[in-house]
């Protein structure tokens, strides 16, 4: 009889540990859509994950909001994808929060595309500090411009690299 | 004067720093990483999830079960297939045991850069019982491709739960007596004590991860605050500790060690006795359209996959978040302003794996 009194303790807290977070993430949504209504746009919701795709004029404002207002305070990674067909290129910042407990396990993709021609977008250095390194990588292997950014230059590739960067799509590894 | 340390270098590993220093004084650090890059995650665009496992062990073959583990996660949600119970908990033991075998692997380094031979030969000599077991788990020494998509490869063989159950008694003792020969020795603690002081605040700014960000007293382990497969079922504690120094990062990852014996422990009394240990996939698996991205707490900290996948057998985009590269922008930021003598011990207290940072 214990047992069974055990065992449904722990399956009402995760109930109620799985409400809470979605209440959480609803309340970020909400308050994200209601401030920007048509700037952003909310593109997947799943457990402890949301993707908000953004205008890059809008990108600075919505990071800045995110970090004041909801406590996201650092970024796991910044990266690119590149879309040929649509001649754009995906900025992604993967952004989690060290000082807000309760979005301890909550990951907000911060998303825009820019002109794959001419692909150039503002650096969100200013707010997370922590993106220097991912922006400078992004900025080698995908050739994303990042204004405000103090070092666009060579990070991981060889000094004498001449090529396209290498993570665009139209790149073929030797032989394949 | 400017000084550069590395890439062959004793006190840098594969990886290369300029330093410029006034005096006894660093004044100017630049990172430069690459010596090892090898086009990590383009090359995963050629190969399908299957073929992409043994490729992406090798940033970190010593954690080989961790750096898989969080891939696989990602190609199993993408998919949308639950492994099978005793194939969690399975996968939960090797990643563990590859943690153990890594962090021994980094402690050794550790010893030697602050010139204790000792604290080298024993951890290096430890690790041998951990990759032992590691083998009879998966028939690799260290690049065991065993967390795979849908499970893992095999179940465990024969008699292995008692052998893992006295190699880690034998090992928690061993703990102890590192404790004794290493973290108490009054030399490793001058020189490690209030040496490279990281702040909270500093820490959080950075986004710094695993045994450094928790050496600055903020209780951030995946496994517990996002918990992954079994380990919602484990007990166990996030150890930090609060001097935000050299030692505190030097010794998080032993007090983690230790934690990981207790939970290894748990994952063989609780694993069922009998089941599947994998969701058998086709070789070619197509996963749905879409994006994810999942993480595990690795030796150096939180590891994500970013995983865009077109509908294709082959993932579009593969994008591996780690701890060593986030934990680099720490670098230039503790050795500015310390003196020369500090630097292997401010630099190997990142737990810094350089292959890692460049993939």
């Amino acid at each position: 009889m214990e047992k069974d009194k055990t065992q449904n303790n722990q399956t009402n807290l995760m109930e109620v540990k799985e409400e809470t977070s979605n209440l959480l993430s609803n309340s970020l949504i909400n308050s994200i859509t209601t401030n920007f209504g048509e700037q952003v746009k909310l593109l997947y919701k799943k457990e402890n994950r949301s993707k908000i795709m953004v205008n890059p004029e809008n990108l600075v404002e919505i990071a800045l909001y995110l970090r004041n207002n909801h406590g996201f305070d650092h970024a796991e990674s910044a990266s690119g994808t590149d879309y040929p067909a649509d001649n754009q290129i995906e900025i992604n910042y993967h952004l989690g929060s060290y000082s807000n407990t309760d979005y301890y396990p909550y990951i907000v993709v911060l998303s825009t595309r820019v002109d794959r021609s001419d692909p150039k977008s503002n650096s969100l250095i200013n707010i997370f500090p922590s993106v220097e390194y991912h922006e400078r990588e992004t900025y080698e292997m995908l050739g994303v411009y990042f204004l405000g950014h103090p070092r666009n230059e060579r990070f991981i590739l060889p000094e004498d690299w001449a090529d396209m960067p290498p993570l665009r799509k139209d790149f073929r590894i030797k032989g394949r | 004067m400017t000084l550069s340390v590395g890439p062959q270098h004793p006190g840098s590993g594969h990886f290369r720093f300029t330093i410029k220093v006034d005096g006894d004084y660093i004044v100017f650090v630049d990172p430069d990483p690459g010596y090892v890059h090898r086009g990590h995650e383009k090359m995963c665009e050629y190969r399908n999830h299957f073929q992409n496992i043994p490729h992406l062990e090798r940033p970190v073959i010593h954690d080989s079960c961790n750096i898989t583990y969080s891939y696989s996660l990602a190609v199993e949600d993408l998919v949308g297939i639950t492994v099978p119970r005793r194939g969690q908990f399975i996968r939960a033991l090797a990643s563990e045991l590859s943690r153990l075998s890594y962090t021994l692997y980094w402690l050794a380094i550790y010893g030697i850069f602050l010139g204790h031979s000792t604290m080298f030969m024993w951890p290096a000599a430890d690790r041998e019982l951990l990759i032992d077991l590691l083998e009879r788990l998966s028939g690799a020494r260290v690049t065991n491709a065993f967390n795979i998509p849908g499970g893992v490869r095999n179940d465990i063989p024969y008699n292995f739960k008692e052998k893992c159950l006295a190699q880690v008694n034998y090992f928690e003792k061993r703990l102890k007596e590192y404790d004794n020969i290493f973290y108490n020795n009054p030399l490793v603690r001058q020189r490690t004590e209030g040496v490279g002081i990281l702040t909270k605040e500093d820490a959080i700014k950075l986004g710094v991860t695993g045994s450094v960000l928790r050496a600055s007293g903020v209780p951030f382990d995946v496994r517990k605050v996002e918990p992954y497969d079994v380990y919602n079922e484990i007990d166990f504690d996030v150890q930090y500790m609060k001097t935000c120094d050299s030692f505190a990062r030097a010794y998080v990852p032993v007090l983690d060690m230790r934690e990981s014996c207790h939970i290894i422990r748990q994952l063989l009394d609780k694993m069922p006795e009998s089941g599947d240990v994998r969701e058998k996939l086709q070789f070619n698996i197509k996963s749905s359209p879409g994006e994810t991205y999942k993480r595990v707490e690795s030796g150096r900290g939180a590891l994500g996959y970013h995983v865009v996948s077109d509908g294709s057998p082959k993932p579009y985009r593969v994008k591996a978040s780690v701890g060593s590269f986030r934990n680099l922008l720490a670098l230039p930021f503790l050795l500015t302003g310390s003196k020369l003598g500090d630097m292997p011990a401010i630099y190997w207290s990142l737990n810094y794996w350089p292959v890692e940072a460049d993939r």
